[in-house]
């Protein structure tokens, strides 16, 4: 499974500690909300990248492994997405987002998280487009549909929807709180 | 990269510590769900886990925590982590700090011989304390011959102790299919040339040829008045079967140990194996000799570990004291051998299957398959 990274950290073959050492100091390196994946070989970085993560707030995706080689996802944590800033007044809650689903089947989600955190958790159907590129990428969508924006938070959909009524889509919607709290069918 | 002054202590010296009830401080650097599962314990350890990731920057929030009085042991899975954190605490100025050498893993493996008793006729019992996860193996000696008795994964062990005991070891028994731990029976055999025995009402799944350990077997070591007689004792595992060792000896496998009894949930029969299990512990061994000396195959607390490391009681001592033992109503039995059990040992499945013969893991699998404690009484957490 190949998912999109901001950065690859390659610590094959290194004993515990460094895949942890190594990974604190990538991450250190990279901005609030980007994407490392670590590929590590010592089999105890599985639960201690989840362990660390946990601690220290930033997001583990999830993991994936291929032969002897186990491929870590971590998204940096971004201090502003714990705060409330959302400035979009169109928005929908997850509780009615699934009504909605249930009543119209066609009706579109666009997920603008990172690919990787994606690729792990999703409701099924929804178009991925990460919120760096949505401005490129916006013929991809058709202004007369019913959009429902989601992404972990609220927040990146908050400025994604902004962004797409600024651009003349005049049917969207924010999803609060978005994926963290979504109940319902994921693949 | 070892910092000047930073020395390893090994499982056996740090075994040693423990068994002499030394005052020793444990930092743990395993990550939290490791060390909640499984840690080192004793009556004179006291222990705190900070994982090591915490530690990476320095160890400014733990400086406080180590004490100055007592000897120091950094612990972790392997031994990098312990190498990397207890490195940081001497150049920060900490003395009688050291990493345990080998980690965890060395730890579950060390397994330290303790002398039982004698026999009538000449010769002597000794058990092997498997510390780290509580496992107890035993060795006939007399005469020459040797007999192993639940043979641990790490032979070589009871090679080189037959050696030093000047004897050659003509049997290996199993007292019934192990689920907690790898067995080291039929490699043991197929070393030494000796006779493997398992109990057949086990032995169905089995693809290696093995003698039958059933009432009817005929085991002497050396002097052939020191006589192992099996007693078919089903209930941990439907071909559990008992040893009577030189008419002294109880080694009682998975069915009795000194603060609890055997669970019978591992071969996943429980309610098939209750009644089997109580009858056992309340009819068969009722009929035994109340002076007969309780060895079993695990310990389950470090408040089981006797003098010197020994882990055994009196017969008839356990049928006033365990609470296994003093259950009168059946219901009340079958509701504490069959519900809110312990988690079931690591990898318990795959271990059978291993002790069948059917799968053959690595050196490198078969360790990280006994990664934790044995779980096989009923009062284990």
């Amino acid at each position: 499974m190949a998912i999109k990274v901001d950065r690859v950290l390659d610590a094959k073959g290194l004993a515990c500690p460094m895949p942890i050492v190594r990974s604190k100091k990538a991450l250190e390196e990279l901005a609030a909300g980007q994407v490392l994946e670590v590929q590590a070989t010592d089999k105890g970085s599985l639960a201690d990248i989840q362990s660390w993560a946990r601690t220290t707030g930033h997001q583990y995706l999830g993991s994936n492994q291929e032969g002897d080689i186990l491929h870590h996802f971590v998204r940096k944590s971004d201090p502003s997405e714990v705060k409330e800033q959302r400035k979009y007044p169109n928005t929908i809650t997850n509780e009615q987002l699934e009504q909605r689903m249930k009543e119209n089947p066609n009706v579109k989600i666009l997920d603008v998280r990172e690919p990787a955190e994606f690729a792990f958790s999703r409701i099924p159907g929804a178009i991925s487009i990460p919120l760096g590129e949505l401005e490129q990428r916006i013929n991809e969508l058709d202004q007369e549909d019913e959009i429902n924006v989601i992404c972990r938070t609220g927040n990146r959909s908050d400025m994604a929807s902004q962004l797409l009524n600024e651009k003349g889509f005049k049917n969207v919607k924010n999803v609060i709180s978005g994926m963290s709290e979504w109940k319902g069918f994921i693949e | 990269m070892e910092t000047i002054g930073l020395k390893g202590m090994t499982a056996g010296e740090l075994t040693k510590k423990v068994l002499d009830n030394t005052e020793l401080f444990i930092l743990d650097v395993r990550n939290d769900s490791d060390y909640d599962d499984w840690k080192i314990e004793g009556a004179t350890i006291e222990s705190i886990n900070v994982p090591y990731f915490h530690l990476i920057d320095g160890v400014d929030d733990v400086l406080d925590k180590i004490p100055d009085d007592k000897e120091v042991v950094v612990v972790c899975a392997k031994e990098g982590s312990s190498v990397f954190v207890a490195g940081q605490l001497v150049e920060q100025g900490k003395h009688h700090v050291s990493y345990l050498v080998g980690g965890m893993k060395a730890w579950s493996e060390h397994l330290e011989p303790v002398k039982v008793g004698d026999l009538q006729d000449g010769g002597s019992i000794y058990q092997f304390v498997r510390i780290g996860k509580g496992c107890l193996s035993y060795m006939v000696v007399s005469n020459g011959e040797a007999a192993v008795i639940d043979t641990l994964r790490m032979t070589e062990v009871f090679e080189n102790f037959a050696k030093e005991q000047n004897a050659v070891i003509k049997h290996t028994l199993d007292t019934h299919l192990h689920a907690d731990h790898i067995s080291g029976g039929l490699k043991l055999a197929q070393h030494t040339g000796a006779k493997y025995w398992l109990p057949p009402k086990d032995a169905d799944e089995v693809v290696f040829n093995y003698n039958q350990l059933d009432e009817h077997a005929e085991i002497t070591v050396g002097n052939t008045k020191i006589h192992i007689q099996p007693v078919y004792s089903p209930g941990h595992t439907i071909g559990s079967t008992s040893l009577i060792v030189d008419n002294q000896y109880l080694l009682s496998g998975d069915i009795l140990f000194v603060q609890s009894i055997g669970r019978p949930d591992l071969a996943g029969k429980a309610e098939d194996w209750v009644s089997d299990l109580r009858n056992t512990l309340y009819s068969r061994y009722k009929r035994l000799s109340e002076d007969l000396i309780v060895l079993p195959a695990h310990f389950g607390k470090a408040t089981e570990l006797g003098v010197g490391g020994k882990v055994s009681a009196r017969l008839g001592d356990l049928f006033k004291e365990n609470p296994g033992l003093n259950m009168e109503d059946e219901a009340e039995f079958r509701k504490a051998v069959t519900e809110n059990l312990p988690p079931q040992p690591h990898a318990y499945q795959e271990i059978r299957q291993v002790n069948m013969g059917k799968i053959t893991p690595t050196d490198e699998e078969q360790r990280d398959m006994e990664t934790g404690p044995n779980r096989c009484a009923i009062h284990d957490k």
